[in-house]
């Protein structure tokens, strides 16, 4: 990626909202950048928002 | 960009349901995995973000039919559109995080057993759907019949570690899975009786190997190492047939049967690696390299998550973070150029000499609450109450135009107080609070009553009461509203600069991504050299050679104007807070110690491990018994008889319930890897790997197939039986039971390798110097094991590498680079936020009794002495709002802002009045 002014306009692309992409474009923000999170399907969350609980804590997945 | 319609006003929906209610279509959902029916106008959950109901194209009559469109007048806030159209866009950015996830195993491969042929035989997926909650069948797990499976059975490896589906890899993650939902319905039903048929329990993860014990101990699960060969209908049961380690073929009936079913690549990644011009690996997922995990062939492109291979959610939340870390150095040049920061009109002032002024909302939320309580009576009743000068009906107090009508009545009543009583403040405070600070309020002005949740909802049956409990909550929340006053949003300043402890190949990662992302960096190393265990790591299973990634590291760490090296050094002492660290730093020169004070905003500690040389199997009495980093020395040396003709390899010595309690992820890797050494330079040894599970995660399962090939021999064994190595005459051998000649054998091999553990490295003086605490194997406990997997509960303080848990290479670079993004994030904003929930004392109550700094959990209350009294003080920063110091505090000098005792009080009080 070049590194000059004009390859972008301090933004990012993350493809995929599920916690893989939610947590990048958390982070990206937090950064200082601006995000546009593209998900196909009509919400975020992925396969994760399907789970009851998680390992090993059994915590609730939503 | 595609944009594809929702037939929905996002803006306008309110999420009520009521259109899915007149629906008449029906349509399988495939959120609940087709074990339910929905209609192709709704909403996958309700918790769903963006909380608005989008249309199916492909089942909606009028879209595929014109016809219908009954949907449109039942929607009260006329949020259906069916105007809306297909968009394209075209956006600039300046880099790319891939995230797309995994795709599903085939349906042809779930065939195979049984799946499409029996209705009670599932996939995981759909039996995590079914013991939901809010799933299909709320909760209770349901046999095609109707009955509650009274015997299950879990059969792992499905569509994974099976070259005849082409996914040779394992998907690590459905030994843990399996694990959990086995649990769960072992929660609701006890009497249920399970078995999980599994190869190897992969359960290699940071205190994973607990839960598995559990299971089987607490839970009374039946963990049976089988390959499940047929599945059959058995009556209105189903039978499989499996083979045992002793050789004996069985037969069993199931209710249930649950198949694990893996991680594919996502169904579109040729498409994606097309459009985004990358590689893609044998198996579809991004293609990675060893030492840069997260970059795809592409510069600017970077992966996360299981797109760069099958993993967990920690390691996604980790990849991701290390992504946008890498993301965040290359673009460095444009940070905050893209950055939107919303404004607010200046605050009104509202001290305690103005009148209080409240204004009441009391919201219908559609039916959700007006339906069963009467609204307007807890609307009338609240006009009556004292300081109460404006009230009002809301249908949805939470939709953009009745955001508008109560910033301008703030303004036209001139109202100085806002209670709305309606849904959750978990959902909706943030929204309201940002209504009150557009209007010039301070959010603290604000107070809901959650007369939905609390009210319509759980008191359904009972609307005159649930209207009596709604006026309650009412003027309780206006009692304590007459309390509420304006506080600050403190923000702290932050002093950039990290220090980061420990120059191995976790420590001069992190290192380097911050000073890529512009920050000062100062790292020490307790040695006198960089590189830690990266030195005696002599190849990887991919044959990368480790000592390239040092060279590289310790040549741009040292190149780095951002980092200054400090070897033979310790942090001595650290006090301060996020963004306010002051540390000394103690530097060994010679005899001789030298301090130096440094100033800095966040802590990395990278602290690293060792091997464990455990006193067992005779290792340090013996010369042909070794550890694995011995055999790796050796091979990667010049003598003749480096790889020998006869080896065993003993895999958890000392390890898993030994003389360490875990699992140390990286050995059975490690084996494999030097038998495959070993095979290549001497073919003709003998090698034997005498295992418990074979733990070769991932990609790391094509080189154990590989092993097997060329002719290593594998043989579990049990704890029970474990392998002993002992004296014979002047030999040393090693005796193991063999389960397939159900005997014990003794051989006398020329080498005994053991693969031995990982322990952490000088922990403990770090935790408590930095209040940092630990797990019970002492390494440092993450603030969330799943969602803060680098973050300590100590804020500004991170974790990466060993000091985290046991690790391979690549896992430790992308925690470091996870480590130094999120290390980063304080020091790009330059301040830090405080929510105004935090402790504050009164210092002329105070009597220095210390209390609350004993029993304050996050450090965040310090003593002070002032004059010749010792008094405490909130350090407002780390201090997250719990309010134990508060209750415990004798003299109650410690208030809580947003719950003072003067709120609280006002709140009992007027619950007692009638």
């Amino acid at each position: 990626m070049a590194k000059t002014k004009d390859s972008g306009s301090g933004s990012v692309m993350v493809v995929g909202g599920g916690i893989a992409g939610v947590q990048a474009a958390l982070d990206l923000t937090d950064l200082g950048y601006y995000v546009y999170l593209v998900e196909k399907g009509p919400a975020v969350g992925g396969a994760m928002a399907q789970l009851d609980k998680t390992f090993p804590t059994n915590d609730c997945s939503l | 960009m595609n944009l594809r319609p929702r037939y929905i006003d996002a803006d306008k929906c309110t999420a009520c349901g009521l259109c899915t209610q007149y629906c008449p279509r029906h349509l399988s959902d495939s959120y609940n995995e087709g074990l339910s029916i929905t209609r192709p106008i709704h909403i996958d959950y309700a918790q769903a973000v963006p909380a608005t109901y989008y249309i199916d194209p492909d089942a909606c009559l009028f879209i595929k039919h014109e016809t219908c469109q009954i949907c449109v007048p039942t929607c009260r806030s006329h949020a259906i559109d069916f105007s809306q159209k297909p968009k394209k866009k075209t956006l600039k950015v300046g880099a790319v995080i891939m995230s797309p996830g995994f795709g599903k195993i085939s349906e042809e491969t779930l065939a195979k057993f049984g799946y499409g042929k029996h209705p009670d035989v599932v996939t995981s997926i759909e039996f995590e759907r079914m013991t939901n909650a809010s799933g299909p069948f709320e909760g209770h797990v349901t046999c095609s019949d109707k009955s509650h499976p009274k015997r299950l059975a879990f059969i792992q490896c499905v569509g994974s570690r099976d070259i005849g589906c082409d996914n040779g890899y394992c998907s690590s993650v459905c030994c843990m899975y399996a694990i959990k939902e086995a649990m769960v319905a072992k929660e609701h039903d006890p009497d249920c009786e399970i078995t999980i048929f599994y190869m190897d329990i992969r359960t290699q993860g940071k205190d994973f190997d607990q839960a598995r014990i559990r299971a089987e101990e607490q839970f009374g699960i039946k963990f049976v190492r089988a390959k499940v060969a047929d599945v059959m209908g058995w009556g209105r049961q189903i039978k499989l047939t499996y083979a045992t380690m002793d050789g004996e073929h069985r037969f069993e009936p199931f209710d249930m049967v649950v198949l694990s079913v893996g991680l594919e690549s996502p169904k579109d990644a040729g498409k994606l690696a097309k459009i985004g011009d990358f590689d893609l690996n044998k198996y579809d997922f991004a293609a990675t390299e060893t030492f840069n995990p997260l970059a795809t062939s592409r510069d600017g492109i970077f992966v996360a998550g299981a797109f760069q291979g099958p993993k967990d959610i920690p390691e996604s939340a980790t990849q991701s973070s290390g992504a946008a870390a890498l993301a965040s150095a290359v673009m460095k040049e444009q940070r905050n150029a893209g950055y939107v920061v919303k404004t607010y009109p200046e605050e009104q002032a509202v001290t305690d000499d103005d009148e209080i002024r409240i204004g009441v909302f009391v919201c219908h939320c559609g039916i959700n609450i007006g339906s069963v309580v009467d609204v307007p009576k807890v609307t009338k009743y609240a006009g009556e109450m004292e300081n109460v000068a404006y009230y009002s009906e809301t249908m949805y107090a939470c939709s953009q135009d009745t955001q508008e009508v109560i910033k301008e009545k703030i303004k036209k009543h001139k109202l100085n107080r806002i209670v709305m009583s309606a849904c959750s403040p978990r959902t909706h405070e943030p929204l309201f609070q940002e209504t009150l600070k557009d209007a010039g309020l301070n959010s603290s002005l604000f107070e809901m009553v959650n007369i939905r949740d609390h009210c319509s909802w759980c008191h359904a049956q009972e609307p005159d009461k649930a209207t009596e409990k709604s006026m309650d909550l009412t003027r309780m929340g206006v009692a304590k509203a007459r309390h509420n006053k304006p506080m600050p949003e403190l923000t702290v300043p932050v002093t950039s600069g990290a220090i980061v402890i420990g120059g191995g190949a976790a420590g001069m990662t992190a290192a380097l991504n911050m000073a890529d992302q512009g920050f000062e960096v100062h790292l020490l190393e307790k040695t006198a050299k960089l590189g830690g265990n990266l030195a005696r790591v002599k190849s990887t299973m991919w044959g990368d050679d480790p000592a390239v990634l040092l060279s590289d590291l310790q040549a741009q760490v040292k190149k780095s104007k951002n980092i200054s090296i400090y070897t033979n050094t310790e942090l001595a002492t650290a006090s301060g807070f996020i963004g306010n660290f002051s540390s000394v730093i103690a530097t060994k020169k010679g005899k001789k110690t030298v301090e130096k004070t440094i100033d800095h905003g966040v802590i990395v500690l990278a602290t690293g491990g060792s091997e464990h040389r455990t006193k067992k199997f005779m290792l340090g009495k013996a010369k042909k018994v070794m550890t694995q980093l011995d055999l790796e020395a050796k091979l990667a040396g010049k003598a003749k008889n480096r790889a020998p003709d006869s080896v065993v390899m003993i895999q958890c010595a000392g390890s898993r319930g030994d003389d360490l309690n875990y699992c140390s992820k990286v050995c059975c890797n490690q084996a494999v890897k030097n038998a495959l050494k070993i095979k290549e330079i001497n073919p003709a040894s003998q090698i034997i790997v005498l295992y418990r599970d074979l733990r070769t995660y991932g990609y790391a399962e094509d080189a154990y197939r590989e092993a097997r090939k060329k002719g290593v021999i594998f043989i579990p064994y049990e704890v029970k039986k474990k392998p002993a190595v002992k004296k014979s005459g002047k030999s040393i051998v090693v005796s193991y039971f063999d389960p397939i000649l159900q005997d014990t054998v003794t051989t006398n091999p020329d080498a005994i390798v053991l693969s031995v553990g990982i322990v952490p490295d000088g922990t403990e003086t770090l935790s408590k110097l930095l209040k940092a605490p630990l797990t019970a194997d002492e390494f440092f406990l993450e603030a969330h094991v799943k969602l803060r997997p680098v973050e300590l509960s100590v804020d500004g303080v991170y974790v990466c590498g060993l000091a985290h848990s046991p690790k391979p290479i690549d896992e430790t670079i992308v925690q470091a680079q996870a480590a130094g993004g999120k290390a980063a994030m304080p020091l790009v904003k330059g301040n830090v936020k405080v929510a105004p929930i935090v402790s504050e004392v009164d210092k002329d109550a105070c009597i220095g009794c210390g209390i609350c700094t004993a029993v304050c959990p996050f450090g965040a209350i310090q003593m002070l002495k002032i004059g010749k009294k010792r008094k405490a003080e909130t350090l407002a920063a780390s201090c997250k709002g719990c309010g134990i110091c508060a209750s415990r505090c004798p003299t109650m000098a410690i208030d809580m802002g947003g719950f003072t005792q003067d709120q609280i009080n006002a709140q009992i009080t007027a619950f007692g009045e009638m």
